[in-house]
């Protein structure tokens, strides 16, 4: 029976996750690790152990990029795909490493050996190009590092016994406030909340006006105290750590360094909920921090910060899982990543309810950002009241700008609120900067006359992201990459953007491809509208920001490609010719069509 | 107070009544007023997929079949803002699929047809995606022509929730999410699909169909040549059953 060979590793999964559904993108993603690829012979046993239908089983393996149905290499090479990957020439370095290791991109070598495929942002913008190998981040690849590369992937060298330099991701903390000069002490929040009380450490969140890091910018306060109130069997913590906007790159440094904190203020929301789960929500792109964050986890159960009786309380139990996203940026979501936190496809939910009282498992739930934790830590250390003297008075603290781009110090900025974007460009030293684009690909886009403006809820709301374009940079080519990252990351379920994000990046491609004219521009404005106004979810809604704001801010970025005056068809005659014409060797001029 | 009285909110400025927990489109249909829809089914709970049901409540747009009716609201529903927007999320689901509606089996009895005739849709606007979705005529009564997918999940949705089974599901992701059947030979003939499940009378396109019955209603004589789909506001599905 061929299913044995799957039952072998499947079951030892099977057990560590207590056979429990809900745990099905964990038992698939390591499946995959296993096995290369989840099999169909997998797939029907996972079925019968989980007492899943098979097909809705096969359906989250569709949706994520991590997992396949199909065999793929034994070396499974993903470059990283962001614009600011692209600006330090990943291009050029995947057309190096194909040509190199004679494989086409998107294919699996026909030995099996490799396959090659290009990935949405891996969050190191600050140390681009960067790819994941086996799921594992390399960074800094240059032209030496990809022959290099290529080499050991021909020697069959494990991935393990790589160059250790190779995955040496650095944490580039350019500047530091409250929150990054490290001067939290573990144990110290908790050691405040048992003093103050869970509802006085509630008091003080409130009094420190803290609102959420993610960007959406909901009172903390308010959420845990909604979250508290709820009825329910359970109450729940989450992390959300799948921190896919392209250009961010901040919890990744959080979780390298920060964690103990992060996981302190998730244990405090626990406190105050009334909560004994919680959950890291680790996107898949942060595999490689899994064993220290494990680590780090165990020692706080051995410290009796976390598990059972914590501090030697009776009726304080908290304890924190790990779940892995799999390549799916819509998981950022709150609500879709409960669904994937349920071991379900990440599909954005309808809201209302909204997870303070209906989230994982249908139970009240707090979602928060790895940021918000952390800074939640820190305010039951030091006070809410002292937290809320920093920042602005409408949005009180610090925040932690992820840059990159174009200047010569990217990486980690921390700054109280209010700080302008002109700013930050003179700390990261940025020369000549045409644009930056706030908060990622959902961004908004700005132009020089408006970097007086500040990074605040009250002014340019941001989960961190920074990403700086200089006067070489064609912002035309900025947002074309941005609409693509949309088509792909789009969950598929409504059809405003499931067929919306994908129309829009083909009229991005006709517009490059030479074939535009103003017709496509009231096109692709009339798309946006709808976009905006019938969408499903946020990326729905955002998917058109970064053609709309460089539209308005760059227009002869766009004025240049609209070469011709009439309508003119994406289908073009002659280029649909060029397979025939290399199958039949030909290029003469009986092999073309006359152009008009 | 009486307790008897429904609550009521307006929709285009005809006073609709309601009661607790029905969502806009409920009651309007309960009230004889059509709002296009094509992922929305009087028998089964509200999806908010195909977003063809947006309405506009207090001058925002939303699903109308997931939001909830509440007293007093202000809603816009056939207005030639709204209508355009619903053309164009038709042309999109047009383009997205192979839809050939000349020779489909299910020209005159089809929700996207009608719904295309009812908003006087002349071409599919946008550039086809012509994707490739081989059919599946694996199973003695029944085939399943995957060109014409919506993705409104109904006979997902039907499966599950009244068939007991789970014959149908997605997968894929954005413009390559596609419906799946539940065998490893990925065929229904080895699903547990019956004749008789709700599943195989549900498909409001022509995605489900009986064999050897095909035509036997002649063209022209079919649910919507005899009347607008506006004109029938539920048109639950029928098929053979």
């Amino acid at each position: 029976m061929v299913s044995q060979i799957h039952a072998a590793y499947l079951d030892l999964i099977l057990t560590r996750y207590q056979h429990n559904p809900n745990h099905l993108l964990q038992i698939l993603r390591e499946a995959q690790e296993y096995f290369g690829y989840i099999h169909a012979d997998a797939l029907s046993y996972l079925g019968q152990q989980l007492s899943l239908p098979r097909a809705d089983i096969a359906g989250v393996v569709g949706f994520y990029s991590f997992l396949s149905d199909q065999p793929l290499g034994e070396y499974r090479v993903l470059f990283s795909d962001n614009i600011t990957d692209r600006m330090l020439g990943s291009v050029d370095l995947m057309t190096q490493f194909c040509a190199q290791l004679w494989v086409e991109a998107g294919k699996v070598s026909e030995d099996g050996l490799l396959s090659v495929a290009t990935t949405s942002c891996t969050g190191l913008c600050d140390q681009g190009p960067a790819m994941l190998v086996n799921n594992i981040a390399i960074n800094r690849l240059t032209p030496e590092r990809i022959t290099a590369i290529a080499e050991l992937i021909r020697e069959r060298m494990p991935v393990s016994a790589w160059p250790a330099s190779f995955f040496a991701i650095e944490d580039n903390i350019q500047r530091k406030d409250i929150l990054l000069n490290g001067e939290f002490q573990s144990g110290s929040a908790l050691a405040a909340l048992l003093q103050r009380g869970a509802d006085a450490t509630l008091q003080e969140i409130h009094a420190s006006k803290l609102r959420g890091r993610g960007g959406a910018g909901f009172a903390t306060g308010k959420k845990w105290e909604f979250c508290r109130d709820a009825v329910g069997d359970a109450h729940y913590v989450v992390c959300n750590a799948d921190e896919g906007e392209p250009g961010t790159f901040k919890d990744r440094v959080l979780l390298n360094r920060y964690a103990d904190q992060v996981f302190e203020g998730m244990t405090l929301c626990a406190r105050v909920i009334g909560a004994k789960q919680g959950f890291l929500y680790l996107r898949g792109e942060y595999r490689y921090l899994l064993a220290h964050l494990q680590a780090v986890l165990q020692q706080r159960r051995s410290q009796n910060l976390l598990g059972h009786r914590i501090l030697g309380q009776a009726d304080f139990d908290f304890d924190i899982e790990i779940h892995l996203g799999a390549g799916a940026y819509v998981c950022g979501e709150e609500s879709a990543l409960i669904e994937s936190l349920e071991g379900k496809r990440g599909t954005p939910r309808n809201r209302p309810p909204f997870p303070v009282t209906n989230g994982y498992l249908n139970q009240p739930t707090v979602v928060n950002n790895v940021e918000t934790f952390a800074a939640a830590s820190l305010i039951a250390v030091k006070g809410g009241e002292w937290y809320a003297s920093i920042g602005t008075t409408v949005s009180s603290g610090t925040k932690i700008l992820s840059v990159s781009g174009d200047c010569a110090r990217p990486g980690l900025y921390e700054y109280p609120f209010g700080v302008t974007v002109a700013q930050v460009l003179a700390d990261c030293g940025a020369q000549e900067t045409q644009a930056v684009q706030v908060s990622g690909a959902s961004g908004i886009c700005l132009a020089p006359a408006e970097f007086n403006r500040q990074i605040a809820f009250e002014d340019i709301p941001t989960a961190g992201a920074l990403m700086v374009f200089d006067q070489s940079r064609d912002m035309f080519e900025v947002a074309r990459n941005f609409v693509h990252f949309f088509a792909h990351e789009s969950c598929g379920f409504c059809t405003p953007c499931r067929v919306g994000t994908s129309l829009l990046a083909n009229m991005m491609d006709k517009l490059a491809l030479g074939h535009g004219s103003p017709y496509d521009f009231a096109e692709i404005e009339k798309l946006n509208t709808l976009l905006q106004s019938t969408s499903h979810c946020g990326l729905g809604h955002a998917a058109c920001n970064p053609v709309l704001d460089t539209i308005a801010k760059f227009r002869p970025a766009y004025q240049k490609r609209l070469i011709h005056h009439e309508f003119v068809p994406a289908f073009d005659l002659d280029f649909a010719l060029t397979q025939a014409r290399q199958m039949t060797g030909r290029d003469d001029s009986g092999a073309h069509f006359e152009s008009t | 107070m009486n307790q008897d009285k429904l609550d009521t909110f307006t929709l285009d400025g005809q006073t609709i009544p309601f009661s607790a927990g029905q969502t806009i489109i409920q009651a309007a249909i309960a009230a004889g007023v059509y709002i296009p829809h094509l992922c929305f089914h009087p028998e089964f709970k509200p999806h908010g997929s195909c977003k063809l049901c947006t309405v506009k409540v207090n001058g925002r747009q939303t699903a109308s079949c997931t939001a909830l009716a509440l007293a007093n609201l202000v809603v816009e529903n056939n207005t030639a803002e709204l209508n355009n927007e619903r053309l164009t999320l038709l042309q999109m689901l047009f383009v997205e699929g192979n839809h050939f509606c000349p020779s489909c089996e299910k020209s005159g009895d089809c929700q996207l047809q009608a719904t295309a005739y009812e908003l006087k849709m002349m071409s599919p606007h946008f550039d086809h995606f012509f994707p490739d979705r081989p059919v599946d005529a694996t199973h003695p009564e029944y085939l399943l022509d995957f060109n014409r997918c919506i993705l409104c999940s109904l006979c997902v949705r039907a499966s599950r929730d009244a068939d007991g089974k789970a014959v149908f599901a997605l997968s894929g992701r954005g413009i390559k999410s596609h419906l799946i059947v539940n065998a490893e030979s990925g065929n229904l003939v080895d699903t547990d699909f019956s004749s008789t499940d709700k599943a195989a009378h549900i498909c409001p396109v022509g995605v489900i169909l009986k064999k050897r019955v095909g035509f036997a209603v002649p063209i022209g004589q079919r649910r919507f040549d005899a009347q607008p789909i506006s004109a029938t506001p539920h048109p639950i599905a029928k098929g053979d059953a």
